[in-house]
């Protein structure tokens, strides 16, 4: 594990609990995201990791070193991308990208810094000052300070949070090309389709918990389960006899059957039903399937969190 | 010690100065040869001697003083309070540096600002006056630490700033008042008597005398007490600071 948490509580200062108790090993290599509603502790926690908020009680280490005890080690193997757009307006890129390098205590190496600022095509902005660029070639930048004094492992806080669509490709697939290079990273989002489109592993926090954390593969298999709802002209009272072996529900007061299959399965099972419903005498007004996504699950965890 | 880190500090603090280095030579210039020629000229003319030493060249430590003071203060406090203002403060934070570290690279570099400009300030005094310097060695010293102690107290005074109202309040409300009134443009011995006691309660007092000592040989207050008083306010400062390191007030939640 190259980053272990273990019951990591943070109580600010108004008593309000931000994180109750989050344990969580962190492989080296991998990429995980933390999905959470707004509020769920998700910058807090990458905050007391990073040494930007103390915690209250529990630790963490990072490749072995305790990031409160030895925060010199431990610092320096981490890159942080916060998320809001904290940069020096005045300030050339290269220069703001330079002074992060230096902060973390590495040696100058303008190779390096050259090419980290091409891999994120700044290279040819490197020049402008930061104020000029567009919201996206500020996030780059972001990435390039984080990125200048070599981590091993990448926090991201929101990297595509109010960024285009085709920036959040590219975002995509710069973290997929730091993961090839060995940086292990975490990144924090509310969009599931980025955990879905990038993480090996996925957690979900809600509340200051960690609710779940599994292999993104995992849940994609739960995500397998369709529903589909056979909509009818007339009501019935019950599942007609000759239907009882397909397990259907009854929906809508008797308006509707739902039925429930697996995608990843050899067969359906559609074809024989809908014609053993036309054959029960039933008249299909309509049709409806509905994937449960991510989003549902993850919805689910978070309301059976609050109830 | 992360050297590396605080030289990327007091280097990038220094490049902001350097970028506005006209204005950061001119302002001190032309404000000081506004004084020369308002209280030099004008109303130094009408007065012949203080201490035995000429108007306007008694004037020129207060001068110095006064604007190393002001100088250190808003570049110390800006220096840290913009950081936490546009939120590049995580980024210090975040890095495997000691507060101690962060404290030196910032104030290192308002220092020597505020350095810089007293220099500028007694280089263009001697131009319009004769300025003899009688104890240069103790002249540096009570430049150099007078330089360190504001930056520090101007660095508390950023950590401490929700506000850039906040930021003005103390040196305005607080630093100007006590300059002007610590004998900047006068000696305490013309005040009147109940005056010349109140204005002892004034800190500046001290620094702007030990100063001048070092100019002319003569002071309001024994030169060991200056000494005193501007280790003992260096000494505060420093102890609010390491205070401010422990608990991260204001700074790290």
């Amino acid at each position: 594990m190259i980053v272990d948490i273990k019951d990591l509580r943070k109580t600010y200062k108004g008593g309000f609990d931000a994180l109750k108790g989050v344990t969580l090993g962190i492989k080296e290599g991998e990429i995980l995201a933390l999905l959470g509603p707004n509020g769920a502790g998700k910058t807090t926690l990458i905050s007391t990791i990073c040494g930007i908020t103390n915690p209250s009680s529990g630790s963490v280490t990072v490749g072995g070193h305790d990031v409160v005890k030895d925060y010199r080690a431990a610092r320096s193997m981490i890159g942080l991308v916060p998320q809001e757009i904290n940069l020096e307006p005045f300030n050339k890129v290269i220069d703001v990208v330079t002074y992060s390098r230096g902060l973390f205590g590495k040696k100058a190496n303008p190779a390096k810094i050259e090419e980290i600022l091409k891999q994120l095509s700044l290279w040819d902005k490197k020049d402008a000052r930061v104020m000029m660029l567009s919201g996206g070639m500020k996030r780059r930048v972001l990435i390039a300070k984080a990125l200048s004094h070599e981590p091993r492992v990448l926090f991201l806080d929101e990297p595509t949070a109010g960024v285009d669509v085709e920036l959040r490709k590219d975002m995509w697939d710069i973290v997929a090309k730091l993961k090839e290079q060995g940086v292990t990273i975490i990144l924090t989002t509310h969009y599931i389709e980025e955990a879905e489109a990038i993480a090996d592993r996925v957690g979900v926090i809600n509340g200051g918990e960690l609710l779940l954390v599994e292999e993104k593969a995992a849940l994609m298999q739960r995500l397998g389960q369709k529903t589909l709802q056979v909509d009818l002209q007339a009501p019935v009272d019950a599942v007609p006899e000759s239907l009882t072996s397909y397990d259907l529900e009854l929906a809508e007061d008797g308006h509707a059957l739902r039925y429930h299959y697996d995608t990843t399965g050899e067969s359906t099972g559609i074809t024989r039903l809908l014609g053993d419903i036309s054959a029960a005498g039933l008249q299909l007004k309509d049709l409806q399937t509905d994937q449960s996504s991510l989003e549902d699950i993850f919805v689910g965890l978070v309301k059976e969190d609050a109830a | 010690m992360n050297y590396t880190a605080v030289w990327a500090i007091y280097s990038s603090e220094m490049v902001r100065f350097f970028r506005t280095i006209a204005q950061s030579f001119i302002s001190p210039v032309i404000s000081t040869s506004l004084y020369f020629v308002v209280f030099g000229a004008a109303i130094g003319s009408r007065i012949d001697q203080v201490e035995g030493v000429s108007y306007g060249a008694f004037i020129v430590p207060g001068l110095i003083m006064l604007s190393v003071m002001t100088q250190a203060l808003s570049n110390a406090s800006f220096g840290i309070y913009f950081p936490k203002f546009i939120g590049t403060v995580y980024e210090l934070l975040s890095a495997p540096i000691s507060f101690f570290e962060i404290v030196l690279g910032f104030v290192g570099a308002a220092a020597t600002k505020a350095l810089f400009i007293g220099v500028v300030i007694l280089v263009t005094a001697s131009l319009f006056v004769d300025v003899p310097v009688t104890h240069p060695w103790a002249m540096v010293l009570f430049l150099v630490l007078t330089c360190v102690s504001f930056s520090l107290f101007g660095f508390i005074i950023g950590v401490w700033a929700g506000n850039f109202e906040q930021l003005q309040l103390i040196p305005l409300l607080v630093v100007t008042p006590l300059v002007f009134l610590g004998g900047s443009f006068y000696s305490i011995s013309m005040l009147p008597p109940i005056w010349q006691k109140i204005t002892l309660f004034n800190p500046v007092v001290y620094l702007i005398s030990g100063f001048r000592w070092s100019f002319f040989g003569t002071a309001d207050v024994p030169v060991g007490l200056s000494l005193l008083a501007i280790f003992g306010f260096t000494s505060l400062c420093m102890v609010i600071i390491w205070w401010i390191f422990k608990t991260g007030w204001r700074i790290r939640a």
